[in-house]
């Protein structure tokens, strides 16, 4: 039980994925605008990460394992991750398509979203079993999440600021970007 | 043997993945309008977002979906405006072809330079330091904005200033919006009676630098039959929708800055 807790802990704050392993960052900075659309892209990868950890784990348990596949690990798992993006894509499309829309790009490039393969490729690294890598995956998607929208009040509080014309849009959201990730080193002693 | 299990495992995953994705995607599938179809189909393609739209695509889905006018596709013309009418089962006012006019004649023969321009190599650039390096701070500065963003291919540098082929343009609009100096403006392919200067000098300050410009002298608006042209801001400026191309402004213009057929009196003489 104490193992899982720890698991949690690490996964949404003291290893932070986007804040403190700088992985996922193009979505991090791309869907940041509205509270809506983050949210809705931090449910999807949650979903997409959750159900890639249950279906990789076995596949890699039980099939490239016993048959020394482990080389092809990153390409099963990429496979297996693309089936999660596309069934995500189709299923909002028809039930959400507002949100569709707003993610627009960022929806099927979660398929090449390195903190989704980083979840998976962790899960076997780290020798988790299957229950705590599925726990694992979920609250990495939490923290990724929560990123997001720590990041969104930021850039909200952004757009009210005199910002001089040079630092406008882009530079401006990097550098906030990497204030906001100062503040998750407080958390690395936890 | 070493081959064989891991494409055995990958067609296995493959297959899999493909099934379930067929699957889930004839249970969720969304009903789009064909018509979006048939109307994009029948677009030209270009995107060049003549119409106000990013694209052919997205100017169909609004075709359909918010009732946009069928009629805004210039590159198309008369016939897909026809076409896309008979999918929504409307009727469109055709409207007329229009092509991109540039409003200054300052070449080189005519006015000259302020200063060497070292700078960035675009008007955008060049026009941050004192309205560029021409004398007149309205005129072409002549290094070729409106050629990067053109999509016919219609303008070229003619003696330091844009030039636009008619026969080539296809009305993307796009120079207009680039132009710093905002030179260019859409006007019906059919009139041809063009005021080539946007100085707004006062008329000593303007015939002291460009032979071509426009000294406000009034004579065109005084002249013309139809109320057609009228001095705003120190340079004249035609009102399309009533000029006839009757061309008495034309005649009587001293400066030379109203053109027909894109030459002026002076030109035209020889």
């Amino acid at each position: 039980m104490s193992s899982i807790i720890s698991i949690m802990i690490s996964a949404v704050l003291t290893d932070n994925y986007v804040l403190s392993q700088f992985k996922g960052i193009c979505p991090f900075l791309g869907v940041s605008k509205k509270l809506s659309s983050s949210l809705g892209m931090g449910m999807a990868v949650i979903f997409v990460m959750t159900c890639a950890s249950i279906v990789t784990y076995p596949v890699y348990a039980l099939i490239l394992a016993p048959n020394n596949l482990e080389y092809l690990r990153t390409v099963a798992f990429i496979l297996i991750i693309a089936l999660f993006v596309q069934l995500v894509e189709i299923i909002m499309k028809k039930v959400l398509p507002p949100l569709y829309k707003a993610l627009g790009v960022y929806l099927p490039l979660i398929t090449t979203n390195c903190a989704v393969l980083g979840v998976t490729l962790a899960n076997i690294d780290s020798g988790y079993t299957f229950i705590e890598s599925v726990i694992n995956a979920f609250f990495v998607g939490v923290g990724f999440t929560l990123a997001l929208i720590l990041f969104t009040g930021v850039r909200s509080k952004l757009e009210d600021c005199d910002i001089p014309e040079t630092f406008k849009g882009v530079p401006a959201t990097l550098i906030s970007a990497s204030i906001v990730s100062l503040s998750f080193m407080a958390f690395s002693g936890l | 043997m070493n081959y064989i299990i891991p494409v055995a495992v990958f067609a296995i995953l493959g297959s899999i993945s493909g099934i379930l994705l067929t699957v889930v995607s004839k249970i969720f599938a969304v009903k789009t309008d064909d018509r979006i179809e048939k109307i994009n189909e029948s677009l030209p393609q270009a995107n060049c977002g003549a119409c106000g739209f990013a694209g052919c695509e997205d100017y169909a889905n609004a075709i359909v979906k918010d009732n946009a006018q069928t009629n805004l596709c210039r590159l198309g013309g008369a016939d897909v405006v026809k076409k896309v009418s008979e999918i929504m089962g409307t009727e469109a006012e055709v409207q007329e072809a229009v092509v991109s006019v540039m409003h200054c004649n300052g070449n080189c023969n005519v006015t000259s330079k302020k200063f060497d321009f070292h700078g960035v190599n675009s008007c955008a650039g060049a026009s941050r330091f004192y309205g560029g390096n021409g004398l007149c701070s309205y005129g072409c500065i002549g290094l070729g904005d409106c050629i990067k963003v053109c999509e016919g291919d219609c303008i070229s540098i003619k003696n330091g200033i844009a030039d636009v082929d008619e026969s080539k343009c296809i009305a993307c609009g796009k120079c207009v919006k680039v132009c710093p100096h905002g030179l260019f403006s859409l006007r019906p392919v059919s009139k041809f009676v063009d005021v080539r200067c946007s100085s707004e000098d006062n008329g000593k300050t303007t015939r002291s630098i460009c032979q071509n410009g426009c000294i406000a002298c009034k004579m065109c608006e005084k002249k013309c039959p139809h109320d057609a042209i009228h001095i705003v801001g120190f340079h004249a400026v035609t009102d399309y929708s009533k000029c006839t191309n009757c061309g008495e402004c034309y005649k009587v213009c001293p400066a030379g800055t109203i053109t027909m057929h894109g030459k002026n009196k002076k030109e035209s003489d020889g």
